[in-house]
């Protein structure tokens, strides 16, 4: 027994190790300066941030941490008063490990914190930052939870309960379908949270839900059933609120069946076009909302790709801007209240809580942000569609 | 003082107050850091959980080292006691005001969960030997996962609801969601404290410590040895597995609600096959059947990852090895020399003071 037992822990061990390296390879070129790209500290601010750099949501990670660590590096060359120094923690994508993480950054001395990436991690970090007065506002960490009951905790993406009602809205105003049917997951928090809100929204707009279905993690590879059913109801638009993978089987299933409605998706549809093995051309015609566009024309989001091309050879996602603009967002707010970096965490969250409340952003995720108390954001998203492998506004 | 003198030199006596010494002196060297203000942070930030993986540690060793039958499931125990905590102290939230003596009745609660949990289990798997034993309590474990990622639980005034799958309550006018489904649970009122933890620590020593060293041990571990030989001098082999097995879970059970009601916030899948591996590695590391071996293990294993931090991406990979490196060196030879060499002063010793009385 103990052979068998020393091999099989040998090779869980490797597994670990394997995905460590997974994670750090893809970040590529900035490993080694994750800790601070500091301009003498004491005159910096000190921003700290936790996410999963490694295991399998690592790309969230990386891209919030790339996404912010470009904004910093533009800051601190403008070499105006407001300089930052940035860390970046890993969490793994887990409550108590982000936890850890964000201990590690108190010691670092962080004044300001960016929370964590990923949604349950940043719930468990928010508490924290609840209650050693250190304020938050997180890049992506999409659910209420996150920020309910605590006034120090921000957020730049849209909660999952608004993009159910901004879809709902969206479909209605622009006259896509009456006759919706929606696929969801219901083991996820994302998927549930959009759904419930949507299934909400349709009713006071007039849209009529002939087909509900769910699907979970072990039955994401086979929707025949699903899209069987909205067919059958002659559903002129399905609904698609979760992440581009188990979407890209809907499209190719949806097609190979020759059911062709008009699909609509959420941000997590972001990067269909991109995965590997699955032919653009079935996403012809795909509407998404998403707050951030890597193929659009303004000045700010080009020079943004632009850059973030060069130093990490990728295309930006959402999560990248969300970083991005968080950093500036923060720079505005500092700005305004004229605070200096040798002040207390305590204080300057004072401070940014009065400014978020009241400020307007403009940034690379939209237009005209403001915040509430509650700490969620109110931006417009724009309605995209997929057009010659593309996204093009609407 | 001679009677304890002659207790700390038998083996049983040793290992005994070596467990109990070690927790002691940390938590008093702890407790004098706080007090001085000499301790990060971070270090703070683990001192519970490392409480609760030292218990994972300790009890799934009865599992492992003295009952000797792998379990890979001990997360999922763990599971059952920390949703059973969170409920139980929820609900007594407005009845039992005093927070220690919540986490204390949450945690029997939980325990008691766990342990029926266990026998649930153990009935029918306790009859599987060795691989298949570790197969089908890898399966429970997944399996607590899942139920736990579709379960729903609300209290209200009228009560607490339940469905499974999906949410078919409505709750009233101040009600509040307990578990939400793959959600999980949310805003939990932290009452897990470090001295919550070395107390549950030292519970779990105590009982754990005197159930090996007691006669059912002595016919736990007949089993693990020979089981052939234990039941032709007539020991009950299943009766007495099962109850090994049972201890473990129930203890497991109670470490669970010190876990997670250390965090705001709690999902099922925190529990998976993962952390049942980690304690396991913990146990294997610190010695099978060695109580304070674990002890050290999982104190050490739990605060490695994070005191390499400075490495930044390179930790993961850096604690692998780290890993690799210990087990190799606990299975090779230089480590049995080492224990000879001891072993050899130690013998010595003991006739140099034995010649010494003789002389007098």
């Amino acid at each position: 027994m103990k052979k068998t037992l020393s091999m099989l822990l040998a090779g869980a061990m490797l597994a670990t190790a394997l995905t460590g390296c997974g994670g750090s390879a893809s970040s590529s070129s900035d490993s080694q300066n994750s800790g601070s790209d500091s301009t003498a500290s004491g005159t910096a601010f000190k921003i700290g941030g936790t996410g999963p750099l490694t295991g399998a949501a690592a790309i969230y990670g990386n891209a919030c941490k790339n996404g912010a660590q470009i904004a910093v590096d533009e800051i601190n060359a403008e070499g105006g008063d407001i300089q930052f120094e940035l860390n970046y923690q890993d969490d793994e994508h887990d409550a108590e490990k982000a936890v850890n993480a964000y201990n590690t950054l108190k010691d670092w001395g962080m004044q300001l914190s960016l929370g964590s990436v990923t949604s349950k991690p940043c719930e468990a970090t928010a508490a924290e930052n609840y209650s050693d007065r250190i304020f938050a506002l997180t890049p992506s960490a999409s659910t209420v939870a996150v920020t309910a009951d605590k006034d120090n905790v921000f957020q730049m993406c849209f909660v999952d309960p608004n993009q159910g009602t901004a879809s709902a809205q969206y479909i209605a105003e622009q006259k896509l379908g009456t006759k919706v049917a929606i696929i969801w997951k219901n083991d996820d928090v994302y998927s549930t949270g959009i759904h419930d809100k949507f299934v909400e929204e349709a009713k006071t707009k007039g849209l009529q839900v002939v087909s509900d279905n769910t699907f979970t993690d072990a039955s994401a590879n086979d929707f025949s059933v699903q899209l069987n059913d909205a067919k059958s109801k002659g559903a002129d638009l399905v609904f698609l609120p979760m992440y581009y993978q188990p979407a890209s089987l809907i499209l190719t299933q949806a097609n190979s069946m020759g059911y062709k409605p008009k699909f609509f998706g959420v941000d997590g549809m972001d990067g269909i076009l991109t995965m590997e093995g699955f032919d653009p051309k079935l996403a012809e015609g795909v509407m998404l909302l998403t707050p951030f566009n890597a193929d659009a024309t303004d000045e700010k989001t080009v020079s943004f790709v632009k850059k973030y091309k060069e130093q990490f050879g990728e295309t930006p996602n959402q999560f990248a801007a969300d970083a991005y603009d968080c950093v500036y967002a923060y720079k505005q707010a500092l700005e305004n209240a004229g605070a200096t970096p040798d002040m207390s965490a305590e204080d300057l969250c004072d401070k940014m809580i009065e400014q978020f409340t009241s400020m307007t952003f403009d940034g690379l995720t939209g237009e005209g942000m403001t915040w509430d108390e509650t700490g969620a954001v109110s931006k417009s998203p724009k309605g995209m569609v997929i057009e010659n492998g593309a996204y093009v506004g609407m | 003082m001679n009677k304890l003198k002659s207790y700390a030199a038998s083996k049983r006596g040793r290992d005994t107050l070596l467990c109990f010494g070690i927790v002691i002196i940390a938590y008093i060297i702890v407790q004098a850091a706080i007090a001085g203000g000499g301790i990060s942070s971070q270090i703070k930030g683990l001192l519970v959980p490392i409480c609760a993986y030292v218990v994972m540690a300790i009890s799934l060793n009865l599992t492992v080292g003295i009952l000797g039958e792998l379990s890979l499931g001990h997360a999922g125990f763990m599971s059952v006691g920390a949703f059973a905590g969170i409920v139980t102290t929820t609900c007594l939230a407005d009845a039992i005001p005093l927070a220690p003596l919540r986490l204390a009745v949450a945690m029997v609660v939980a325990g008691l969960f766990a342990a029926i949990a266990g026998v649930i289990v153990g009935v029918p798997v306790l009859r599987l030997k060795g691989d298949y034993l570790a197969i089908v309590t890898l399966a429970f474990g997944e399996i607590i996962k899942n139920i736990v990622n579709v379960m729903y639980l609300g209290l209200d005034d009228a009560g607490l609801h339940f469905s499974l799958v999906n949410q078919n309550f409505q709750l009233g006018d101040g009600g509040k969601m307990i578990i939400n489904g793959p959600i999980g649970v949310s805003g939990v009122t932290k009452l897990s404290t470090f001295t919550s933890g070395v107390v549950l620590i030292l519970v779990t020593l105590f009982f754990v410590l005197n159930f090996v060293n007691s006669r059912t041990g002595r016919a736990v571990m007949a089993v693990r040895d020979n089981k052939i030989a234990a039941d032709s001098i007539g020991i009950s082999t299943s009766h007495y597995k099962l109850l090994a097995f049972v201890v473990s879970a129930a203890f497991a059970g109670m470490a669970g609600t010190l876990y997670a009601m250390n965090f705001s916030t709690v999902t099922a899948a925190k529990f998976d096959f993962n952390t049942s591996i980690l304690v396991l590695v913990f146990v294997v590391l610190g010695g099978l059947g060695n109580i304070w071996g674990s002890i050290i293990a999982a104190t050490l294993l739990t605060l490695l990852p994070e005191l390499l931090r400075g490495l930044s991406n390179y930790r993961m990979l850096i604690y692998a090895i780290l890993l690799i490196a210990m087990m190799l060196f606990n299975n090779s030879s230089f480590k049995v020399r080492l224990l000879e060499k001891r072993a050899m002063r130690q013998m010595e010793k003991a006739e140099k003071a034995g010649g010494k009385k003789e002389g007098a």
